[in-house]
């Protein structure tokens, strides 16, 4: 009659062991896809050193937008800033958390990596159907020295809403009339032509397997895997290839401090070292939280990932937002996230 | 209601005791409230599905009415949106699944009940047992990484250049091979149907009674003459009902067409081109649709899946109902 004793004894032990654990709640999230290989990163490195872990569900942008009007998360994710209008109407605020950029890629016979130069116009008339073969004259006139196959060109865009195609399409959107009026920008848009692949993993697959494809995706995606991107013009006129700093360029280069609760879309960004199709994914939080001690624990978090976070999104091709705009973020939080009796709850 | 004495009596008739007796009235009402609450179970969970999408329909019908069948717009952008194109491509790939999987299934059916060698059936069917063992997205990666580009190379630019001269068939077969599309979704589709209809043909057609088939050898039949007079007739309830149970996973799959459609809301001429489906587009874009008129479309979107499923269904009743009257008449 000795062995249940011990396993009661056991059970009471583990019981006292576990009580601290459920003080320290893990913080809880849900939202865009794009950010969660660096978030979960993040949160691992977070935990060892604070114990507290991050529970991230990434469910898409729209659901993250849903669940955090829920309130069944502390913080939702997404990859379009929502409008200052909509965030006051739900009692929201919102702050950018990580760069990353989306780049043009290609499979045309002879050509490498960088070598093809496109800027906005063209590549709007591609994404419309207009320009047909790689030899028109329109892609021509900006490889005078590239010799380029008389290949049709064959589209390929994503199937799924996500936030790349905001980004991709919100640029097209700003070089293009034609673009904009026909097909305008959005997560998920009439594409005029080519055939639509799941996941950034679909379009690189259809865009390897296809001579002439033109697709876009993430930069890390495109440069792990070894794909052809192309360089473009950029606002200032200026021909560059994706890269980590021309990313940074272009977060740093945004007028941050002019932006109503961060609204900017970071496409066609001024500065010679700008990539044009550049974008942050947001996180929202409600400006006065039910839970403003789980609300804390998440700002901290953030606040930990912009000041010890940097090498580890390096690492995975993300960009670190500049310290310039951390700043501002937290002067944000200061001024816009209240506790219960209405003091400021970042301090 | 049984009195107390009724009850001793047919006891002791039976030689059971009246305790025995009413333990035994007790099981049974036991067994009968369980199996009763679990069949109600699943008439809740129907009756809560269509409840829910309806509700969460409204918002579109509301908005688009009726024109929402008949509309090939489908622009989240402007908030335009129209079933067509993805009901043209539901039903236009499980046709070609169709096509394809009824032959091919009945094929194997056939060769396993009537020709095959005994050691030969085992390995046979357990390899169709495993096919419909395989998941979904399986399917969907095999499809995009191989069988996309391999009709991409070797057989779309055959078909395109074998059937250019002919009229109709030119516009069928047109176009740029992308090697995914409408054609290699059916394929996909009529790989995924195979086992569901050859399981249930080869069990229905092994319940044809030995002495009927024994006898039509007899008469010096082929073995095509005993399967198309013999087999077919006796079991043609059965298979037609394979057959729907087939089409009824084809009209549903979504993930390995998700992959392998293209995903464009358009209704081309070309069996080459891409196109959706209702469920394709369900799974496409629910997660990061934003406004309630999106969500509310792709959810009557789910309606009408739902919809077109019970009509096939209720087809496929009828054509039982009616089959099983003529052969009683």
């Amino acid at each position: 009659m000795k062995a249940p004793k011990t396993i009661w004894r056991s059970l009471v032990a583990g019981a006292a062991l576990s009580v601290p654990a459920a003080f320290a709640a893990d913080i809880s999230g849900a939202g865009a896809t794009f950010p969660y290989p660096i978030y979960s990163k993040w949160a691992a490195a977070y935990k060892d050193k604070s114990g507290i872990g991050l529970n991230y569900q990434s469910i898409g942008s729209g659901g993250g937008i849903k669940q955090i009007k829920a309130k069944t998360v502390t913080f939702g994710a997404s990859d379009k800033p929502l409008e200052a209008k909509e965030l006051d109407e739900a009692g929201l605020t919102q702050f950018p958390a990580i760069v990353g950029g989306v780049v043009p890629v290609i499979n045309l016979k002879g050509i490498h990596p960088g070598d093809l130069v496109l800027d906005g116009p063209t590549v709007a008339d591609i994404f419309l159907g207009k320009v047909k073969a790689w030899n028109d004259p329109e892609i021509k006139k900006l490889n005078p020295k590239l010799a380029l196959p008389s290949t049709l060109v064959a589209v390929v865009h994503r199937s799924d809403g996500s936030g790349t195609s905001f980004l991709f399409t919100s640029y097209l959107s700003q070089n293009s009339p034609e673009w904009k009026d026909k097909v305008g920008a959005a997560t998920a848009v009439d594409w005029p032509t080519g055939v639509g692949a799941k996941g950034n993993e679909g379009v690189a697959a259809i865009a390897s397997q296809t001579d002439g494809a033109i697709g876009y995706v993430e930069y890390a995606y495109a440069k792990q895997n070894k794909m052809t991107f192309t360089s473009m013009v950029n606002k200032d006129g200026k021909i560059l290839a994706p890269s980590i700093e021309a990313f940074q360029a272009a977060a740093a280069n945004a007028d941050w401090a002019h932006a109503p609760a961060f609204y900017l879309v970071l496409t066609n960004q001024p500065g010679a070292a700008s990539w044009p199709i550049t974008g942050a994914s947001f996180i929202l939080v409600y400006k006065k939280s039910d839970d403003a001690a789980a609300e804390l624990e998440a700002l901290k978090f953030y606040d930990w990932a912009f000041k010890n976070g940097q090498k580890l999104a390096s690492d995975l091709d993300y960009v670190p937002l500049p310290a310039s705009v951390v700043d501002l973020i937290e002067a944000s939080w200061k001024a816009n996230i209240a506790d219960a009796s209405g003091s400021p709850l970042w301090k | 209601m049984n009195t107390n004495a009724q009850v001793a009596q047919y006891a002791s008739f039976a030689e059971i005791s009246p305790a025995a007796l009413r333990r035994h009235g007790a099981w049974d009402a036991v067994l009968r409230n369980a199996t009763r609450s679990a069949a109600l179970t699943v008439l809740i969970v129907l009756g809560g599905v269509i409840v829910a999408l309806v509700n969460g329909s409204l918002p579109a019908l509301r908005h688009y009415g009726l024109g929402f069948l008949t509309s090939t717009a489908w622009n989240p952008v402007t908030e335009k949106f129209g079933a067509l194109p993805a009901v043209y491509g539901t039903v236009v790939t499980s046709l070609i699944a169709m096509l394809i999987g009824i032959p091919v299934s009945l094929g194997v059916a056939i060769f396993i009940t009537e020709l095959c060698p005994v050691w030969l059936k085992r390995p046979i069917g357990t390899a169709i047992e495993l096919l419909a063992g395989i998941p979904s997205i399986i399917y969907g990666i095999w499809g995009l990484f191989v069988l996309a580009p391999f009709l991409q190379r070797d057989v779309q630019p055959l078909l395109i250049s074998a059937f250019a001269p002919v009229p109709l068939l030119s516009h069928l077969f047109a176009g740029p091979p992308y090697g995914i599309g409408v054609l290699t979704a059916g394929i996909i589709l009529s790989i995924m149907v195979l086992p569901y209809i050859t399981s249930v043909t080869r069990d229905v057609f092994e319940t044809v009674p030995a002495v009927l088939k024994e006898s039509a050898y007899g008469l010096g039949c082929t073995t095509w003459e005993v399967v198309r007079n013999v087999v077919l007739p006796y079991t043609r309830v059965g298979v037609i009902g394979g057959i729907m149970l087939g089409l009824g996973r084809a009209l549903g799959e979504t993930m390995a067409v998700t992959f392998v459609i293209g995903n464009a809301h358009k209704i081309a001429s070309s069996i080459l081109a891409p196109g959706t489906t209702i469920s394709a587009t369900i799974a496409n874009e629910f997660s990061e649709a934003e406004g309630d008129l999106y969500t509310s479309s792709l959810i009557l979107l789910g309606l009408i899946l739902f919809v077109i499923t019970f009509i096939v269904l209720a087809a496929a009743r009828y054509l039982l109902l009616r089959l099983e009257t003529q052969a009683k008449a």
